[in-house]
């Protein structure tokens, strides 16, 4: 079959459609300019285009289009959060992420497979119990299982009594999914940019150019742009983003490992996270087991691995999945996570007129891409943050209305 | 195992210790402005390059201060907290 193969690729009409058009050249003015063109950035461009007309948009990325956190992370969507303010947000993403590969005519492999949080202590029952209450009232699936049901729910799981930390119970939230991330920011590249957008990789932006408290232009790699209004979005480099804009962010940047098995059968169905464990663990549609844990224990711009981390997510993995130790480990890597202390991400605006932020969304944001870029849009085109993320301003900290999502985010992302 | 080096115990396991966040000073209790305190409990500097941090001996629960380059993961220095804060304000 292979030369039948190298025929059909060679046929005059099979050749591949290019996804994106050549890179133009650098103009030296645009309505918007957008920083960082991982999903978010994406995302807003998208939204900019579809939802306001705003096509004079150039998103500027120093590296390349999804090598930041977008393509990193372990795609877990949910929206089981703590506080209702979280939850009412991450629900309209799933709702968006829903309809998504048919809305961008590009497959996200959206795969909904249930999302599990196993409690080992009741401190972790007790914060289950008040998120499941908090997740029903604002109508999202969730609720707590017993052993029956979770043997039920994913066979292979340990549930043996006698374990150094038996399992009590877990938090069920059916509506928990996984999706190609890196199809999520072409998805987003190829729609924006057949609506006008222009997208411009390895141009870094080196400075911000304000006049009167008023952002007028950004300075790059490869010359100077002037702007009406600049967005942004740079996960893990937003503290010195900010600084060039000349503001300071409660964030502490972080790198966030995580790794994959050689691919197996599928057996694994739902997603598994245990917060007093610290691991979680998800197959992907290759069969690789995708695995994270902790974030790194101190601040670092690096994206390094360790064979620390490695081995502290292990040992409780093995708790959770004994017949796991005969499986390799074929590659592990690192992401730089934004943290924020209330672990709710910064939304809105900036101390500098015309400079909108979307910052903080440390090791849970990419759940967020489809909503965070439709919210922004919103928000960089009339100049006001919607009601929805009206509380997740950099004002709040401030202010003293901080949204604490810990007991729901710290380690099941 | 990375290395960091104590002041009091010499070379052990980062592992074996905590990092307390930047050094910075705190503002004048009567005189800053909410909204210098607010900053001062919450904003981080959190550059990229050099940086001086309170680190904690776990085992020995002894703080001191560390140099490190947040872009390469190098720890530049560390000594005793009272090379910085020697004296006591009257
Ligand atoms: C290992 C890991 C696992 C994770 N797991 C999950 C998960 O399961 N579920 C979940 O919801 N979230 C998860 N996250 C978090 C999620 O990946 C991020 O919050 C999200 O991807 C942020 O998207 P973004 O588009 O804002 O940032 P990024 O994708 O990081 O994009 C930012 C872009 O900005 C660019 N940039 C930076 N500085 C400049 C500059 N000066 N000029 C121009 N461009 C610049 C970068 O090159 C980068 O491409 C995880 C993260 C990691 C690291």
């Amino acid at each position: 079959m292979p030369l039948g193969l190298i025929g059909h690729g060679l046929r005059a009409g099979r050749r591949p459609r290019r996804a994106l058009p050549p890179e133009a050249r650098l103009r030296p003015r645009y309505d918007v300019a957008i920083i960082g063109a991982g999903g978010h950035g994406l995302a807003a461009a998208y939204y900019l285009a579809r939802d306001h007309g705003i096509t004079d948009v150039a998103v500027l990325d120093k590296g390349w289009l999804g090598g930041g956190n977008t393509a990193r992370n372990t795609t877990i969507v949910r929206s089981n959060y703590l506080t209702p303010e979280g939850v009412r947000f991450y629900d309209e993403s799933i709702r968006l992420f829903r309809g998504l590969s048919g809305e961008l005519d590009f497959n996200i492999l959206y795969s909904e497979r249930g999302h599990l949080t196993l409690a080992h202590t009741d401190a972790a029952l007790r914060t289950m119990r008040w998120r499941a209450e908090v997740n029903k009232h604002l109508g999202v699936e969730s609720e707590m299982v017993g052993l029956d049901e979770l043997a039920r729910l994913c066979p292979p799981l340990n549930l043996d009594r006698g374990a150094r930390f038996p399992i009590l119970g877990a938090l069920h939230h059916k509506p928990g999914a996984i999706a190609r991330h890196d199809a999520v920011a072409w998805g987003y590249a190829i729609a924006a940019a057949r609506r006008g957008v222009e997208i411009h990789q390895n141009t870094e932006v080196t400075g911000i150019l304000t006049e009167k408290g008023r952002v007028t232009g950004v300075e790059t790699s490869r010359g100077r742009i002037a702007c009406g209004k600049v967005l942004q979005a740079v996960a893990g480099s937003s503290s010195l983003l900010a600084a060039m804009a000349g503001f300071r962010l409660p964030i502490q940047t972080v790198p966030l490992q995580a790794c994959v098995t050689e691919p197996l059968k599928p057996f694994l169905d739902p997603i598994v996270v245990s917060g007093s464990l610290h691991v979680y663990v998800s197959q992907s549609a290759r069969g690789e087991l995708v695995m994270g844990g902790p974030t790194d224990p101190y601040a670092l711009y690096s994206q390094r691995s360790t064979l620390e981390w490695k081995e502290g997510l292990a040992a409780p993995m093995l708790a959770l999945f004994p017949f796991l130790a005969e499986v390799r480990v074929l590659r592990q890597w690192a992401g730089l996570a934004d943290m924020t202390p209330d672990f709710s991400p910064i939304m809105g605006l900036t101390p500098v007129q015309n400079y909108y932020i979307d910052a903080g969304w440390g090791t849970w944001g990419f759940k967020a891409t489809p909503v965070c870029g439709k919210r922004m849009a919103e928000t960089v085109a009339t100049g006001k943050p919607p009601s929805p993320i009206a509380p997740f301003d950099l004002g709040r900290f401030a202010a003293f209305r901080q949204l604490g999502e810990r007991g729901a985010a710290s380690v099941g992302h | 195992m990375k290395i960091l080096h104590c002041p009091l115990n010499g070379p052990r396991n980062i592992s074996e210790f905590v990092c307390g966040g930047e050094v910075v000073e705190m503002p004048e209790a009567g005189a800053a402005t909410d909204g210098e305190w607010a900053d001062y409990v919450f904003g981080h500097e959190n550059a990229r390059g050099a940086v001086r941090e309170w680190w904690f001996h776990v085992p020995t629960a002894y703080w001191f201060i560390a140099e490190r380059d947040t872009g390469t993961d190098e720890i530049l220095r560390t000594y005793p907290a009272s090379e910085v804060f020697g004296r006591r304000p009257p």
